[in-house]
């Protein structure tokens, strides 16, 4: 195979950080991030010709927005696979550098889930509007009633029997993110939440509270990928993308162990593409739509044995200022469950793995200390049901 | 069988791969699909086979209709209409005896006192002349 590590890089970003925006079109949104993170790139308009999105709102993505921009692109990806879409946008883009079809790709996204009264989690299948079952497989599926919480709850209430997993365990994971998301302005909430606050509050769906949910938010982002010439031109330090991999889990005709996830899959050939292991990542953003979601996460991506993932995300090893010397510093914006969740993430996970190893935030709190190698794992659709994984693994020079 | 008023739950689409499924609910039984190539039950059914991928070896199947829970929640929140009224429900996989399993609830029972590993058995709800739903309930004792 073609070696793609180094293949492109991450040259510019941009964070759409409003969390609420009634006045403004999901396009507007996707323009304004696209328009400012090129200019972080240093790079114009007539540098893009690959145009990448994905959205569960508007109709025909990649056509619609390049109306939009008034761009016409020569390679597009509207590969939709849920929140972790954009990790797998940022894999074909450095496809499509590394075979020399396109120089330069933007990635974006936007959602108005929040100003939209969008129930992401527990709408159900009428969340968007009356629902009509397709044959499969809704037809034996949502006449059951599941929601997007229900089917995460299921994989946690049997991770609990399976393996002693507690409440307890899985609030570590979102204090952690809240602790961080005191440190990121523009979060969401910023208020300290502890483990006793979490166990104790309202339950959505067992064996998950509230505070075990993503928050709902407007927003959106872009980011800039580029061939090796042109990164080695842009204005800030290229963060390369050292490896990918991407897959999808489903029922297997009824037959697979749900518990083990999409990023069972993807997480090989993104560390054997990069030459890298576990121990080697300093800090990692893993999507967090809900707490169970980052316990078997990171079991599947080998940074603990399965079931194992309760004790793992416990003592703190989580946040960035942890004492232990194996912490894993993940979500250090707060994350889904504290900063922003416009309904799919994944585009977010790029924005802070890229300023983290740019060292945006030195001499700092937020700032992972000599962060030289972070790794992005989107997760899309839902752990109980299908979905997706796309790992990414970046580093700087 | 029991016919529940006024259904407002989503109702399945049925076509052709899937009809024999829904009417042999109509009538109270559970069939799956079974390949007669490299024998493997599957489900949700499918005009083919997913494991070895014949197209002219699925066959229908009775279910016994017994199985266990796999996992479940008890629902608390649901916005949408039909589920919104129920709450808490128990949403639930179940693993058939014949090794696949399936969304369904569990009911007929208090939703606090499912467990995993809890022995059920299908049970039929009439939703419309046309559809009929299973769900589970425990296993009487």
């Amino acid at each position: 195979m073609v070696d793609l590590k180094h293949g492109a890089a991450i040259v510019g970003i941009h964070e759409h950080v409003t969390r609420y925006a009634p006045d403004k079109s999901e396009l507007q949104i996707q323009g304004e991030s696209v328009i400012k993170a090129l200019a972080d790139a240093g790079l114009s308009k007539q540098d893009v010709d690959g145009l990448f999105t994905a959205s569960s709102s508007i109709r025909n993505s990649g056509m619609n927005l390049a109306d939009y921009l008034n761009m016409y692109p020569k390679y597009v990806d509207n590969t939709t696979v849920g929140g972790g879409s954009f990790e797998f946008h940022l894999s074909h883009a450095l496809t499509a550098i590394a075979a020399g079809r396109i120089d330069v790709a933007v990635i974006t996204y936007s959602s108005l889930a929040r100003s939209g009264g969008v129930s992401v989690g527990t709408g159900g299948v009428g969340r968007y509007g009356h629902p009509r079952l397709d044959p499969s497989p809704d037809s034996f599926e949502e006449l059951y009633g599941l929601t997007t919480v229900g089917l995460y709850a299921m994989i946690a209430q049997r991770h609990m029997h399976l393996y002693g997993t507690t409440s307890e365990q899985l609030a570590e994971v979102a204090v952690a993110m809240r602790k961080h998301a005191s440190m990121n302005p523009e979060a969401l909430f910023r208020d300290p939440v502890t483990v006793e606050d979490i166990v104790n509050s309202r339950m959505i769906s067992s064996p998950l509270h509230l505070p075990d949910c993503c928050v709902i938010t407007d927003g959106g982002g872009a980011v800039v990928v580029a061939s090796p010439e042109v990164a080695r031109s842009c204005r800030h330090t290229p963060v390369w993308v050292l490896g990918v991999g991407e897959a999808i889990a489903h029922q297997g005709a009824g037959k697979r162990d749900l518990m083990y996830i999409a990023a069972k899959q993807s997480h090989e050939p993104a560390f054997a593409m990069a030459g890298v292991t576990q121990k080697d990542i300093d800090m990692a953003m893993i999507y967090d739509s809900f707490t169970i979601t980052v316990v078997e996460t990171l079991e599947d991506l080998g940074f603990c044995e399965k079931g194992e993932g309760g004790q793992f995300v416990s003592g703190g090893r989580l946040q960035v200022d942890s004492e232990m010397s194996d912490k894993l510093p993940i979500n250090t914006d707060g994350g889904g469950l504290s900063s922003n969740h416009p309904g799919m993430r994944g585009i977010f996970l790029l924005l802070e793995a890229t300023r983290q190893l740019r060292h945006q935030f030195k001499d700092t709190p937020r700032q992972v200390e000599n962060c030289q190698v972070a790794l992005c794992h989107g997760t899309g659709g839902s752990l109980g049901a299908r979905h997706s994984g796309g790992t990414a693994i970046l580093g700087r020079d | 069988m029991t016919t529940r008023q006024e259904w407002n739950k989503p109702l399945p689409t049925v076509v052709g791969e899937t009809r024999p499924y829904w009417e042999s609910c109509r009538r109270g039984e559970l069939l799956i699909q079974r390949c007669e190539k490299c024998g493997e039950y599957q489900f949700y059914p499918r005009g083919i086979c997913a494991n070895c991928w014949s197209d002219d070896s699925i066959r229908w199947v009775q279910a016994s209709g017994k199985g266990t829970v796999w996992t479940y929640t008890v629902t608390y929140q649901n916005r949408t209409p039909g589920f919104a009224e129920d709450v808490p429900y128990v949403l639930a996989v179940v693993e058939l005896e014949e090794g696949v399993k399936m969304f369904t609830n569990i009911v007929d029972c208090n939703p606090r006192e499912v467990t995993i590993g809890m022995p059920v058995e299908v049970t039929f709800v009439r939703a419309n002349d046309q559809i009929t739903v299973p769900y589970f309930r425990p296993v009487g004792e």
